[in-house]
């Protein structure tokens, strides 16, 4: 078992950090784009139509043309608002996908650099405590609007946290029981004989489901509810601020798929040479994505005592159970 | 997974009055919650997902339109020709105005006018020397076409007829009589 590179003291340049972070940070912001037109496209497929395809070739600069639109939007702030969290909520948002970005490993450390952002010692922790504060961004959006939709998908949004975070993390546990170590990249390493999907297949459903609670997608989108609840905390929103929250939901579905690829579906891990590696993590990512698109496209939204009882009655206790079956084992073997 | 009636353990004899056949039951699955709701729901949602990725394979079913063209029944009324013999090049329409008269929409106006032996423009005693249909009032009823007793007019099958000002959309005869320039797509038979 390798040690986590931060506890061997292994640091990269300041410049080497610096240039690694502005690469991974662009490369997604390229990529968050496109996953937006490619869900319409998706989604439109999923219901026997084309979706978007009149702007550029096949649709694919649609995009660029939302982006003029929403930034051409007049800046707009409702007069009950509470002015600066009102500001605040949507960076805050946007901050806790950013900021999981740098743990995810898209590859090990080849020729003295590592490909990720950081490897820190508390991979997961950093994880949890970063995605839960998205959470207050929700929270601090409906809360600070001044309108009762905001504020009931925000009630909502808190509902849905406190039901699914403790399950998301019961089913990492399994993982990080298996292989010893809160950092990524030895979470990735422990899967070279075989991927954690396999042992780990329920912890796996379990933090997928709870994704599509935590990143807010269908059929857990009660936070945003379009038809009852008129977008629910992002309803006082608009322009660059409303498209903000587009884009977290974006990022965020990427960074929860990029850390179930990487707990559970062997990170980097793929035949080819060591370059290859980002391509297979981002490869596996974006299908994961488009899964999650898949699930929007298929299941109708739960309503929100079905939501609570799946939460308590059903998630927690079968992650619980898995988590003692694989401590048995572990202990065991 | 089949709907089955649990019809068996009904008491009938307490319902004497009804006909078993006629009885249908319904079928209540588990409760959400708990773990049969959790099982059911889990092989709910892959038959979903099959369901839904079978409608990727099927692909769109969109028309493109501007692009592709819906084609009409032979039937469809669209908008109205008006005809010539074929052989004498003379117009079938004599003026009559019962067209006119038939319409419900009131937007046919016709002027009739004595033909010249000379120059004959229509092979009856009379022809319309003014035939308008204001199309932004048509309804399209083909009562028009029912009324005519000499099958000058007919319902085409062109339906694009938006214009940029309503008095664009009164079609005169020199318009009605002209073959269409975009010939809109048919249904062949039986399709």
């Amino acid at each position: 078992m390798s040690l986590p590179l931060a506890e061997v003291n292994y640091v990269e340049a300041t410049w080497v950090m610096v240039v690694k972070s502005i690469v991974i940070f662009l490369g997604v912001f390229l990529i968050v784009p496109v996953l937006t037109v490619v869900e319409r496209k998706l989604i439109g497929r999923f219901q026997n139509r084309y979706g978007p395809n009149r702007v550029g070739p096949g649709g694919m600069v649609q995009p660029l043309a939302d982006i003029v639109k929403l930034a051409g939007k007049e800046q707009f702030m409702p007069d009950a608002a509470i002015p600066f969290l009102y500001v605040i909520a949507p960076i805050l948002v946007i901050f806790s996908g950013i900021i999981t970005l740098a743990i995810l490993p898209f590859g090990n450390v080849q020729d003295g650099l590592g490909l990720y952002g950081i490897d820190v010692s508390i991979g997961v922790l950093y994880f949890f405590a970063f995605s839960s504060l998205s959470f207050y961004g929700l929270l601090l959006a409906g809360w600070s609007s001044g309108s009762k939709y905001s504020f009931l998908g925000a009630m909502r949004s808190a509902a849905q946290l406190i039901s699914y975070e403790v399950s998301m993390g019961l089913a990492l546990l399994g993982v990080v029981m298996m292989t010893g170590s809160l950092s990524l990249t030895s979470v990735v390493d422990g899967q070279g004989e075989i991927w954690n999907i396999v042992p780990q297949i329920i912890g796996f459903l379990i933090f997928m489901i709870a994704g599509f609670a935590e990143t807010n997608r269908a059929p857990f989108d009660l936070p945003e509810a379009d038809a009852e609840l008129v977008q629910g905390f992002m309803t006082e929103y608009g322009g660059t601020k409303f498209g903000s929250y587009l884009l977290a939901e974006y990022l965020e579905m990427f960074v929860v798929s990029g850390i179930a690829v990487t707990f559970f579906l062997g990170g980097w891990m793929g035949p080819g040479p060591g370059w290859l590696d980002p391509v297979w993590m981002v490869g596996k990512t974006l299908s994961l994505v488009m899964f999650f698109i898949w699930i929007r496209a298929t299941l109708p939204r739960l309503r929100y005592d079905q939501l609570m009882s799946l939460g308590w009655k059903v998630m927690l206790p079968l992650a619980t159970l898995n988590i003692l079956v694989t401590s048995v084992i572990v202990t065991v073997s | 997974m089949e709907a089955k009636l649990n019809t068996d353990k009904t008491d009938w004899s307490a319902f004497p009055y009804l006909n078993e056949d006629d009885v249908i039951s319904v079928q209540r699955g588990p409760k959400p919650g708990g773990v049969g709701g959790a099982y059911r729901a889990f092989g709910e949602t892959l038959r979903g997902l099959r369901t839904t990725f079978g409608r990727v394979l099927e692909g769109p079913v969109t028309i493109q339109y501007p692009e592709e063209k819906t084609a009409v029944y032979p039937r469809f009324r669209g908008r109205h020709k008006l005809h010539r013999f074929e052989d004498t090049g003379l117009e079938k329409c004599v003026g009559c105005s019962l067209c006119a008269a038939a319409c419900p929409a009131e937007c046919i106006r016709v002027v009739a006018a004595e033909n010249d032996p000379d120059h004959r423009v229509s092979a009856g005693e009379r022809y319309a020397e003014v035939y308008e249909i204001n199309l932004s009032r048509c309804i399209f009823c083909g009562y028009c076409e029912v009324a005519c007793p000499f099958d000058a007019i007919t319902m085409g099958h062109d339906y694009e007829l938006s214009d940029y000002n309503r008095s664009d959309l009164i079609f005169t005869k020199e318009m009605l009589l002209a073959e269409p320039i975009d010939r809109t797509p048919l249904r062949s038979e039986g399709e």
